[in-house]
């Protein structure tokens, strides 16, 4: 059991060290798939690209600065 | 893609595909084989190579097994998934490696990795006679836990625009270099700058992720796949930004609590 929890907790630390990025960039992830699905034309616009990668380098900044204020 | 294709390489995805493969490689087969050193020095050869072995072919069987299955999986729920999981992986690196670089973190150090792994196994009890069970378990372990890393990393940049093999031929290529470098130093490879190559695999990861997801959600990127380029760039100016942000921000607040 105790091998089991450590490789759970192994490949949970694989992708997620700052809890709220992981949830934050899976939010916008999940977003971003819901409007270029749903809202016609969304997809095929060249700025929808550039808009989702903005935001998550918005996110990664923040969760940088974050970090640094708390230490 | 076969081996004989490789003549007809998309070269703007399959450089970035190698190029992130290859480094990100580099990174796990480093920390691997400090464990590894430490496991042959304090315990013997036999126990240590045993252990790397055992990892070795559990790896290939995990990737036999399951690797046909990809082909199966639809190419834009393939991009979706692998392309999410590759951005958190991506973004953890590339978090860290910032903080690493703007001094907020402390460095990664192979050589102190190296004394603290020998220091615990020359601790542990080992068996007189015949296999020693902990030595072969701490470096089948970390074989494992490294390799995982390494057949996640190249199925993420490879499987996805059918780069797998040269992604494979790139990770091949890091794990001869590093044992090579093993075999040539016997030492930790502490002088391999690990932050800086964390750094350019966290910003490689993180577009390819974000790429592929793109890909996956229908999404039209400006240039095809060449836009891959201009994610690459613009994660290494937000992660340049990011450092010289934290380190303002760190700062003050370090000279508040002085």
């Amino acid at each position: 059991m105790n091998w089991f929890t450590a490789s759970a907790r192994e490949l949970w630390g694989l992708f997620v060290d700052d809890g709220l990025l992981a949830v934050l960039a899976l939010g916008w992830v999940t977003a971003a798939v819901v409007i270029a699905r749903m809202v016609p034309g969304a997809a095929a616009s060249s700025w929808a690209g550039g808009v989702f990668a903005a935001g998550l380098l918005v996110l990664l900044v923040a969760s940088v600065v974050r970090a640094a204020r708390k230490r | 893609m076969a081996f004989s294709d490789l003549s007809a390489l998309n070269w703007a995805h399959a450089g970035p595909s190698m190029a992130a493969a290859f480094l990100a490689s580099t990174v796990e087969f480093v920390e691997a084989l400090t464990v590894v050193l430490a496991v042959g020095t304090v315990r013997g050869w036999r126990h240590a190579l045993a252990g790397t072995g055992l990892a070795l072919v559990l790896l290939a069987v995990l990737v036999a097994v399951f690797g046909p299955a990809l082909a199966k999986v639809p190419l834009d729920l393939l991009q979706l998934v692998i392309g999410s999981l590759l951005l958190l992986f991506g973004l953890r690196w590339l978090r860290k490696a910032i903080l690493r670089s703007a001094g907020i973190i402390a460095l990664h150090d192979e050589t102190a990795a190296f004394e603290a792994e020998t220091a615990v196994l020359s601790g542990t009890k080992r068996a007189a006679h015949g296999w020693d069970v902990g030595a072969i378990a701490t470096a089948f372990q970390i074989t494992m836990i490294e390799g995982i890393e390494v057949v996640f990393i190249v199925i993420a940049v490879g499987a996805g625009g059918g780069m797998l093999v040269p992604a494979s031929i790139a990770a091949l290529a890091a794990l001869v270099m590093v044992v090579a470098l093993g075999l040539i130093v016997h030492r930790p490879l502490s002088r391999i700058p690990e932050n800086l190559l964390k750094f350019a695999v966290g910003i490689l990861l993180s577009a390819f992720g974000t790429f592929w997801v793109g890909e996956g959600a229908g999404m039209a990127w400006p240039g095809d796949d060449w836009s891959l380029a201009a994610l690459i760039a613009a994660f290494l100016c937000a992660a340049l930004a990011a450092v010289r942000l934290a380190r303002a921000v760190a700062s003050p607040a370090a000279a508040i609590r002085a």
